[in-house]
């Protein structure tokens, strides 16, 4: 069993398994696309004559 | 062998997906696509969808617009609250609505099939504009003005409902909009 | 190791195999407690809300309408199901992973403020000077406690997150299991990391609020407050559809031995779900001033409806997991064998499968469709919208924690069910109230009954607007959905509590309860057409067809409105 490389593991599988990068996308997506995104067009709106 | 909630295969990743999921992923991501384009596409194809154009106010400035457009257009009192003015403003102009508790102001006169300029905002706190039965809703917010190009499609009597809740008195906050042959 | 076991000592439950750690029993055993304990205050207030709403009765005034619909949404909707995920993240990374629980005493921590702040904030409710609902957007101005008591509770929720995390670090190290993680404890990480997002975005927002309560700062703008609320409103309801998306998943396996279709599949969902779930915040900004048509098309489709493709796929994958096993157990004849031979009468079955269909075909449905950009404008802030998210979260999450409960009470606290008869029909009330509460009010919603509207037919108002009797109908007929509901949810509370107090004592020597895993039985050929699991695939399509007619019917009644753009 442990002579089994780790490289076995397709790609995908070690994404999935590698929860702290889990943890990072599950932040970072939705805090730039939904967050500061949504924040700055609030911010930017003109004032009204 | 295994369950859920056991620690799967060792090579999970490489085992093979059975059919009756690659049909449904390939149907399902099919819709989910044609759905992303056709809300792209209405935009274009469709005639109903939110203006952008937006700006920061001040509820005293947006008081002060609204007041001097109703005074401006005012036609007469309303039949059913002689305390409100109805406004019959040119077609193509500017109209103002403003939300407050526990009103929205003034009544509009519009004329079927002309497009107006319809601003809407608050005075004090988040309203909710909802045009009836047509069941239009729109989000209200003290210090932001919404401008959206209307172009009532049937003449009758409409009802402004407060759908948002904005204080004790909230269900009582009502507006009218009438729109003329 | 031995100093760890001396530390905080496991038992081996004899129903379930499951190698338990005392500390975190007593843990999910408190909040578990707790979490029931507030459904029935959630509950109480909901009932208030439904005898409000149905024109006939009209229960309350404006004022204690308001205090209650307000109570209601924050315990029913964040209080109890949050208590009680508290409850699965601590069982699941303990128990699965045959691991103590990291840092027992903060996990207290966790109980204790969560508990102190839901009584501060309910003592606000309470007291009626924030009556401003879950969402409390500025200015509309509640007493500062109301703000504090959410905090507390939002961090006491997020310490909770991190012991979870710990866990799942100590059970790595100390190699309590070989390889990647089940796909419940998976799920229930998923959760977790959103539960973070929406946590620390609530921080961001509440904070701010609370401040200006007490005068400290001058104002909060606001439409940035209900971008960044929303960020956590919302957020908080997928925390809620991955916890009981992981609780099907795990129901199938208990209940009929079955094994993910493909865990490359259910995995890669999840993923789906880390990078786009959250953006569905902007639900209810659609109809807002000044957001371009990029950012709300980019959100509200979840970046091209990829969320919604990874729960379409768990909602194949956890039926069609089911009909493999059953078929492999030798129910392999015409398309709906396996389904006809599912213990119906078994309330974890049952709860489970009314979850799986009301959260797909009600909430999952209007779901999507409410989404859509241009549709949200003859949905926004309409009942439609509670009529959407009971199915989702009373019908989908509160359903499949029942069926979950059910089936852990003989487990944790090691007490017989009581009054069986009784919690097989169960489900049914709640479920089946759910049913018609929802879609009646989805129908009073598209008519234009507004939410959070004390009185529908503006009695004693100048300018009065009358919603016509079909609305009057649909929300009495909704409403007695509601009250139907409320009778099921009395039961699960009463056949919970009555087990845990009197319930016969489970013995030591009790046989193992999990149904035996079906690929090891000797049906090898199963299915139809090519396919293992061809029921699934049809009632999949069923789901599809509606969707797809329900979308264009949709856009049909848009395209009749007044032009405007």
């Amino acid at each position: 069993m442990s002579n089994e490389p780790i490289e076995q593991q397709t790609v995908l599988q070690r994404v999935l398994d590698d929860i702290n990068f889990i943890m990072m996308l599950g932040l970072v997506i939705p805090t730039v696309l939904y967050t500061l995104w949504g924040v700055m067009e609030v911010a930017s709106l003109p004032l009204a004559r | 062998m295994g369950y859920s909630f056991t620690v799967p295969d060792k090579n999970w990743a490489r085992e093979p997906i059975e059919r009756t999921e690659i049909l449904w992923i390939v149907i399902a991501g099919s819709w989910c696509l044609f759905m992303f384009c056709w809300m792209i596409a209405w935009h274009w194809i469709g005639n109903q969808n939110m203006n952008t154009e937006a700006y920061k106010t001040f509820p005293d400035v947006y008081a002060k617009k609204t007041e001097d457009f109703t005074k401006q257009y005012t036609v007469r009192q309303d039949a059913s609250d002689p305390s409100l003015p109805v406004v019959a403003p040119p077609p193509g102009s500017d109209v103002y609505i403003a939300g407050s508790i526990f009103q929205w102001r003034p009544v509009l006169e519009l004329q079927k099939g002309k497009s107006y300029r319809l601003h809407i905002s608050s005075l004090d706190y988040v309203h909710g504009f909802s045009l009836q039965p047509e069941n239009i809703n729109f989000q209200a917010y003290p210090g932001y003005e919404q401008v959206i190009t209307v172009t009532p499609n049937k003449a009758g009597t409409y009802g402004i409902v407060c759908n948002d809740y904005c204080g004790l008195g909230h269900h009582t906050m009502l507006g009218r909009i009438y729109v003329k042959e | 190791m031995a100093i760890t076991t001396a530390q905080s000592p496991f038992r081996t439950d004899p129903l379930t195999g499951l190698r338990i750690d005392l500390a975190a029993q007593a843990l999910v055993k408190t909040n578990a407690v707790l979490a029931v304990v507030f459904l029935l205050v959630g509950g109480l207030a909901g009932l208030l809300v439904a005898l409000t709403r149905w024109p006939a009765v009209h229960l309350l005034p404006a004022d204690l309408f308001y205090m209650a619909l307000t109570a209601h949404g924050l315990v029913a909707l964040v209080v109890w199901i949050v208590f009680f995920e508290m409850a699965v993240i601590y069982f699941c990374a303990t128990s699965l992973l045959s691991c103590r629980l990291a840092a027992p005493k903060w996990a207290w921590a966790q109980v204790v403020l969560m508990t102190i702040g839901t009584a501060i904030t309910t003592v606000a409710v309470l007291q009626g000077e924030s009556s401003v609902m879950f969402s409390a957007y500025v200015p509309l101005a509640a007493a500062p406690h109301f703000y504090l008591g959410i905090i507390l509770f939002a961090v006491g929720a997020l310490i909770g997150c991190f012991v979870f995390w710990g866990t799942l670090v100590i059970a790595k190290e100390e190699k309590t299991y070989e390889g990647s993680l089940p796909l419940t404890v998976y799920g229930c990480m998923i959760a977790v990391v959103i539960a973070v997002f929406t946590l620390a975005t609530g921080a961001i927002i509440l904070i701010p609020a609370f401040l200006w309560s007490l005068g400290l700062i001058k104002s909060v703008d606001p439409m940035m407050y209900r971008v960044i609320f929303w960020g956590f409103g919302h957020s908080s309801q997928q925390i809620n559809v991955v916890a009981h998306i992981t609780i099907w998943y795990t129901v199938a396996g208990l209940a009929f031995g079955a094994k993910p279709m493909s865990e490359k599949v259910s995995r890669t969902a999840f993923l789906l779900y880390i990078c786009f779930l959250q953006l569905g915040s902007t639900h209810h900004l659609l109809s807002d001033p000044g957001l371009s048509a990029s950012w709300k098309i980019v959100n509200t489709s979840y970046m091209m409806y990829l969320a919604v493709l990874a729960s379409l796929i768990h909602g194949l994958t956890v039926p069609g997991s089911i009909e493999v096993a059953q078929r492999r157990n030798g129910l392999n004849n015409g398309l709906f064998e396996w389904l006809r031979k599912c213990p119906w009468g078994n309330p974890v079955f049952s709860s489970t499968i009314l979850s799986i269909i009301i959260f797909g075909f009600i909430g999952g449905i209007s779901g999507v469709v409410m989404s859509v950009e241009q549709i949200n404008m003859i949905i926004h802030n309409t009942i439609y919208v509670p009529g959407h998210f009971h199915a989702t979260v009373a019908g989908g999450t509160t359903l499949a924690f029942m069926g979950l409960t059910y089936y852990l009470i003989p487990v944790l606290f090691q007490r017989q069910l009581i009054m069986k008869p009784l919690a097989a029909i169960q489900p049914w009330l709640f479920g089946g109230g759910m049913t018609v509460f929802g879609v009646a009010l989805m129908g009073a919603g598209t008519l234009g009954v507004p939410r959070r509207h004390q009185d529908m037919t503006f009695a004693g108002q100048a300018l009065s607007y009358d919603y016509g009797g079909m609305n009057q109908l649909l929300m009495a007929v909704g409403e007695i959905g509601g009250v139907v509901s409320v009778v099921g949810g009395a039961i699960f509370i009463l056949v919970v509590v009555g087990s845990i107090l009197m319930g016969e004592p489970v013995p030591a020597n009790a046989k193992c309860i999990v149904a035996p895993p079906a690929d090891a039985g000797g049906h090898k050929k199963i299915g139809m057409g090519g396919l293992e699991a061809p029921g699934t695939f049809v009632l999949a399509l069923t789901l599809f067809v509606c969707l797809v007619l329900y979308y264009f019917v949709n856009f049909k009644y848009l395209a009749t409105l007044w032009p405007m753009n």
